[in-house]
């Protein structure tokens, strides 16, 4: 059903891409495509193939390459768990403050990753404005743990979801909602069975999203989370940290971050988005 | 005063392009026994009157930090119209950065080995000098309520210790004092440089911090020091060196001497350095 929609939908918009592309279109577009697409080749030109197996064999590779896919998706369930009622309060309420709060969703959009990692660090650091009472109350530190990488990275993504959700719910019909309202469902019951179903690809490609920039987060990491391997030492930091010591293997290790990212990302573009 | 002495660097700027040419022809002709270095040792030593100009980048290490600023005022205050910028880091990133073009006319490393990629790549103009040294020393909070006295405190449950990275000068020279005292040390984080390090500790984040005594002597009591007996077993040598890829090469001797002379020896003695 929904594919049979899906495919009458995109017909007219193949009609329209047929015949040539305006050269004032083209000619942006494609430098665009170069500009994006060269730093990956410099890095697969440049990559040391015989270095390669050896690295790989390295366990320490992995065990950064797992720290960080097991923290960007766990991030990624934090945006979800956090982000998704976010985004339906923003869109759908009159609850003041929302300009306010919705500006506040894209401070950490703006703000460099390591004046996010700071400013996480005198909150919750150990002597911070709520981490000291986490530290006596708790005996809970979360700088210097796997909790804190995800904190960081967490802090970077949830916009991502919240930005692509808020703005699908602006894009939803309200009358399918209205007419389940009259049949008497609760507002809960409506986001439940009728928002959430129809918010889904938007979810979807907001988790990608801020799956993806939690995987290469760095400065908020690094800052907040500090650095040891195995448990706050992700790829992003491996790489940083191999370069200054040895160039080579840097790039072996950014190659290996490059194709297990875009394998994932394929992946999940061809399960989520051929629907769309 | 200063405008005199401006109007006459002016004035004197032909005569110093003169100057110029002439040390570069006695360095050609290889007639004069002294190097470069030294010539503009003793024209500095002369007089403020000369006019060198320009501006030059000098990548130093992070523990420099405070010195060289301070030296630099001085610096540009006895020659008007030349200006000294600088790029502070660990000294790994900084000889990473020569070795990739980055624009730098001086490197001062906080280790020789950092500062032998630079020479090995080719990049820099002769031979490196040592201007100080620096010995380690454990970073602990006001007071030291934690009463860490030796190295081997340091491995006591419960106590959180940051390490520099092995990649950087301090991370060595602490695996070196370690080593040496038979000290297994699991730290909570690898740091990148040691003045971040040394924040760890400022913050309250850490318990303590394996620094040198020059940070501890410039962090102005945010931080007290605790000396322990293997620290000779890591004295880290600092090298300076005008670099290849300068484009003020005149500058950049004339700063080098600066640093070699012994008014810049006494601001870095009292800031906690050790003489050469």
């Amino acid at each position: 059903m929904i594919r049979k929609a899906g495919r009458t939908g995109r017909r007219p918009g193949r009609r329209l891409n047929q015949g040539r592309a305006p050269v004032a279109l083209l000619l942006p577009s494609l430098l665009g495509l170069a500009f994006m697409v060269l730093p990956v080749i410099g890095l697969l030109v440049r990559t040391p193939w015989r270095q390669f197996t050896a690295d790989l064999a390295d366990t320490d590779t992995w065990t950064a390459l797992r720290l960080s896919l097991e923290c960007a998706t766990a991030a990624t369930g934090v945006s979800l768990v956090l982000g998704v009622p976010m985004a339906w309060l923003l869109a759908r309420t009159e609850l003041p403050g929302r300009g306010v709060a919705r500006a506040m969703v894209a401070v950490p959009l703006v703000l460099p990753p390591v004046v996010g990692g700071m400013s996480l660090l005198l909150v919750f650091g150990r002597t911070g404005l709520l981490g000291s009472y986490l530290d006596r109350w708790f005996g809970i530190t979360l700088p210097f743990t796997t909790a804190g990488v995800i904190m960081a990275e967490s802090f970077v993504a949830l916009p991502f979801l919240v930005i692509s959700v808020e703005a699908a719910l602006h894009g939803l019909d309200p009358a399918i909602e209205e007419a389940a309202a009259t049949s008497g469902a609760g507002r809960l019951q409506i986001f439940r069975w009728i928002t959430l179903p129809n918010l889904l690809p938007a979810i979807a490609a907001g988790a990608v999203l801020a799956w993806a920039r939690a995987l290469g987060e760095f400065g908020a990491t690094i800052t907040f989370a500090g650095d040891f391997p195995g448990t706050t030492q992700t790829m992003p930091l491996a790489v940083y940290l191999a370069f200054q010591d040895d160039p080579q293997s840097a790039i072996v290790l950014s190659v290996v971050l490059l194709a297990v990212s875009i394998t994932l990302l394929a992946i999940l573009r061809d399960r989520l988005f051929t629907r769309v | 005063m200063s405008s005199l002495t401006r109007r006459r660097a002016r004035l004197l700027r032909p005569a110093a392009a003169v100057a110029a040419v002439a040390l570069a022809g006695t360095a050609l002709a290889g007639c004069s026994s002294s190097s470069p270095t030294d010539a503009a040792a003793s024209s500095s030593a002369s007089g403020s009157g000369q006019a060198l100009s320009g501006t030059i980048t000098v990548f130093a290490a992070a523990s420099l930090q405070k010195t060289f600023t301070a030296l630099s005022a001085t610096f540009e205050k006895e020659h008007p119209g030349t200006t000294v910028k600088f790029s502070f880091g660990g000294s790994d990133t900084l000889a990473a950065q020569i070795t990739q073009g980055a624009p730098a006319d001086v490197f001062a490393a906080a280790s020789q080995k950092t500062m032998q990629t630079v020479v090995t790549a080719g990049d820099s103009t002769g031979t490196p000098t040592v201007f100080v040294k620096n010995t380690l020393e454990i970073a602990v909070a006001p007071g030291n309520p934690k009463g860490i006295k030796t190295l081997a405190d340091l491995t006591k449950s419960g106590l959180k210790v940051a390490e520099c990275a092995s990649t950087v000068p301090c991370g060595s020279a602490a695996v070196k004092a370690l080593a040496a005292a038979n000290v297994k040390l699991t730290p909570v984080t690898y740091e990148t440089d040691v003045t971040s390090a040394l924040t760890k500790v400022e913050l309250g984040e850490v318990d303590a911090a394996l620094v040198y005594h020059s940070d501890i002597v410039g962090a102005d009591g945010k931080v007290d020091g605790v000396v322990f007996s293997t620290a000779s077993a890591a004295v880290n040598s600092y090298p300076i060196d005008v670099l290849k890829g300068s484009t003020n090469s005149t500058l950049a001797q004339a700063f080098v001497a600066f640093i070699l002379s012994d008014s810049s020896e006494q601001v870095l003695l009292k800031a906690g350095f050790q003489a050469p």
